[in-house]
């Protein structure tokens, strides 16, 4: 098992024929994911060539879905699109297959646009979007497995160890410390770093304990909002499995956007403190540096008598 | 992105949010001229910067350092007065609670006509991220901090959400004012204001809209006495009216290069500066630089495709920071290759001739020959395996730490 996506999903690409779209089509398909092809308005009937296969190309994602039956999307489309690429994709595997996860890597989309956005799929109970802004989510398999988004496929290897994060590299980085110590990933899965996201936190965390192949969970937070204490409140009485919890920003100045659109501490809250807290008290492991992970991770391993 | 009070109000009064008549100036005779053509009495005289805390702010002379004048908000009864207030806060430092000590030069004012006050109430739009949606704040106690209020008299605070499906309805309009005490006239403008406040803020991609005060006049009017607004800087794209008002003055210049650049750079105090790719890895490695017993000079986010330009600007932002006694790189390739990121770094090191030491840590995609590049190189350059040992290499290079 796996959290959302497994090994074989068959994925689309939403924004195939542009530059972005292409290159990481490209590596995904590359990296094994079985991509079955994309969509961009106005270049239905055309094929891509992806390297190891060519793939063809529709006009909507209702066509792409009815003529692959997906399980999956993935949207490339430039910020100003990007929100009404999402509710497409809503739209049309809730109307063919009352399912469907869309993963949105795209990053500067405008907060209300996402607002809207992200009711549209609240509507539609069976869709579940990750992102915006985000690496995506990645599924490791024996040989292969599916990489949905722009993560460096080549760091990960198939485990037992579940991450969830709100950071792009700094998951790489919880990746490579889980590889420090030999373990593997089940999924991981980059929530993005925007205001206003699709699934969160308490989602990834439900999943994964849910989860028989996932057995322990990497939790990277940043600052800004309070995503983080209440998931560490939710984990408290809801999740088995040992947390490992880090959270970017304990140097960040108040008032100041750090990059992420989402990472402000404001009116002094969101605070790296406040959510260090809330982990310590709800018994999540703490990893104060970042690269520690790998060492904290193996002590949680131990003390649940996985090791 | 914030713009000032008076642009502020211009948007409000476009859209038919009540706010009282003002002229913006920029010299002591345009406030002179303001007052005449205003013809009101009283009227306030009100210092343009982009913090808050401005009435109970200090002005100071920017040669001297010496107090010019307490208040940065200030009601004149006569021309006199009103002569003595600009010439106090036009060319001088504004220091408030949110502009830190250095404070603010202020180059522009605000004179607005008076009016006959009620009741000050509180009065706030901003987006939600846990409830995804937008939400609207009030109080009775106009005036005040509302993180004091929070933490004083929470039950004074009033919220309503925004479905974002429905917009807001007008049974929630009528529902807020009456939380706040008001009815008949005032309610009824108040209700109409809201709406109108809304459009503001949905047409206009607002990150926040903050009335402090909003108040009731003696004969049930609702006027907006100030208006904070920021908008996000995501849907700029769609607002070209957005660069008129923009206040450089008000940005910090390092930031604006590097955003021209398409780099996300912030200043601190410290003197490490740092170069690393994604926002989370950035936060990441100041904070680490931190426990290792250094102090980062800043956060610097080169993006997912940074190219060799694109870092040698980098470099070029840290190195303008005086401060700077060290650099740490860290990168860790996805999208981005070592080996081009390691060019990126000698081909920056050598245009901008680097006096300060350098610690390198590379990995993910192509380290290898990345770090093969570094290691051909005849510059001063330290590589680091991982983010840990690079910290503690830089600070211990710059002589700091334990």
């Amino acid at each position: 098992m796996s959290v959302w996506i497994n090994e074989d999903a068959k994925v689309i690409v939403q924004g195939i024929t542009g530059r972005q779209g292409l290159f990481h089509a490209t590596k995904m398909a590359e990296y094994g994911t079985n991509l079955v092809g994309g969509c961009t308005p106005g270049k239905g009937g055309q094929t891509v060539d992806l390297g190891v296969r060519e793939v063809p190309v529709w006009d909507s994602v209702e066509d792409a879905i009815k003529a692959t039956d997906a399980d999956a999307s993935v949207v490339y489309v430039p910020p100003p699109f990007a929100a009404g690429a999402i509710m497409e994709a809503a739209e049309a595997f809730d109307r063919i297959k009352g399912e469907g996860v869309i993963i949105c890597i795209t990053e500067g989309i405008p907060t209300l646009d996402m607002v809207k956005a992200v009711a549209y799929v609240d509507d539609r109970p069976g869709i579940r979007l990750i992102g915006p802004n985000c690496p995506g989510i990645i599924t490791p398999g024996d040989t292969g497995g599916a990489k949905i988004g722009i993560m460096p496929g080549h760091i990960h290897a198939k485990g037992r160890i579940g991450i969830v994060s709100k950071s792009g590299t700094l998951t790489y980085e919880a990746v490579a410390q889980t590889m420090s110590i030999n373990e593997g990933q089940s999924t991981c899965i980059g929530i993005g770093g925007d205001p206003v996201n699709g699934t969160g936190f308490i989602d990834c965390l439900a999943a994964f304990q849910a989860d028989s192949q996932t057995e322990a969970i990497v939790m990277i937070g940043e600052i800004g909002g309070s995503a983080e204490e209440e998931a560490a409140a939710w984990a408290k009485e809801n999740v088995t499995k040992p947390i490992v919890g880090f959270v970017a920003g304990a140097t960040a100045p108040p008032g100041k956007r750090m990059g992420h659109a989402g990472a402000i501490i404001s009116g002094g809250k969101g605070t790296a403190a406040e959510k260090f807290a809330a982990f310590e008290e709800a018994g999540i492991y703490v990893a104060r540096d970042p690269s520690e992970i790998g060492a904290v991770l193996k002590t949680a391993l131990e003390q649940a008598g996985l090791l | 992105m914030n713009i000032h009070e008076y642009q502020g109000k211009q948007l409000f009064r476009d859209a038919g949010v009540p706010v009282l008549d003002g002229v913006h100036c920029t010299t002591v005779e345009d406030a002179l001229a303001a007052y005449d053509n205003l013809g009101s009495k009283v009227v306030a005289v009100k210092s343009q910067i982009h913090a808050g805390g401005r009435g109970k702010g200090n002005l100071y002379c920017p040669e001297t350092g010496e107090l010019q004048m307490e208040g940065g908000v200030k009601i004149a009864f006569s021309r006199e007065e009103v002569e003595t207030y600009s010439t106090n806060i036009l060319g001088h430092i504004l220091v408030t609670k949110q502009t830190g000590e250095e404070g603010k030069l202020v180059h522009n004012l605000y004179v607005e006509s008076g009016c006959d006050i009620a009741h000050e109430y509180y009065l706030a739009m901003l987006v939600d991220r846990e409830a995804k949606s937008i939400l609207i704040m009030a109080s009775t106690e106009g005036g005040m901090d509302i993180e004091e209020v929070a933490e004083s008299n929470p039950e004074a605070i009033h919220k309503i959400w925004i479905d974002p499906n429905s917009g807001l309805l007008p049974f929630q309009s009528r529902n807020l004012g009456t939380a706040l005490g008001l009815e008949g006239g005032a309610l009824k403008s108040f209700t109409k204001m809201l709406s109108k406040l809304h459009s503001v803020f949905i047409a206009n991609d607002c990150s926040m809209v903050e009335i402090n005060p909003l108040v009731k006049t003696g004969d049930d009017g609702i006027i907006a006495l100030d208006a904070k607004v920021g908008f996000d800087s995501n849907a700029e794209f769609r607002h070209k009216d957005w660069d008129d008002m923009r206040d450089m003055g008000e940005e910090d210049e390092a930031e604006i290069r590097a955003s021209e650049a398409g780099l996300s750079y912030v200043k601190l105090d410290g003197n490490i500066g740092c170069l690393v790719n994604g926002a989370g890895l950035a936060m990441a490695t100041m904070d680490v630089i931190k426990l290792k017993g250094g102090d980062p000079a800043n956060f610097l986010d080169v993006g997912g495709g940074a190219n060799e330009e694109q870092v040698t600007t980098a470099f070029s932002i840290i190195l303008e920071d005086p401060n700077v006694k060290g650099i740490l790189v860290n990168i860790f390739g996805g999208i981005m290759r070592c080996d081009i990121i390691a060019r990126g770094v000698i081909a920056a090191v050598e245009n901008l001739g680097l006096e300060v030491p350098l610690v390198v840590r590379l990995a993910g995609t192509n380290v290898d020959e990345g770090k093969a590049i570094l290691a051909e190189s005849t510059l001063n350059i330290h590589p680091a395996d991982d983010l840990a040992s690079g910290a503690q290499r830089i600070v211990e290079l710059i002589g700091g730490g334990e």
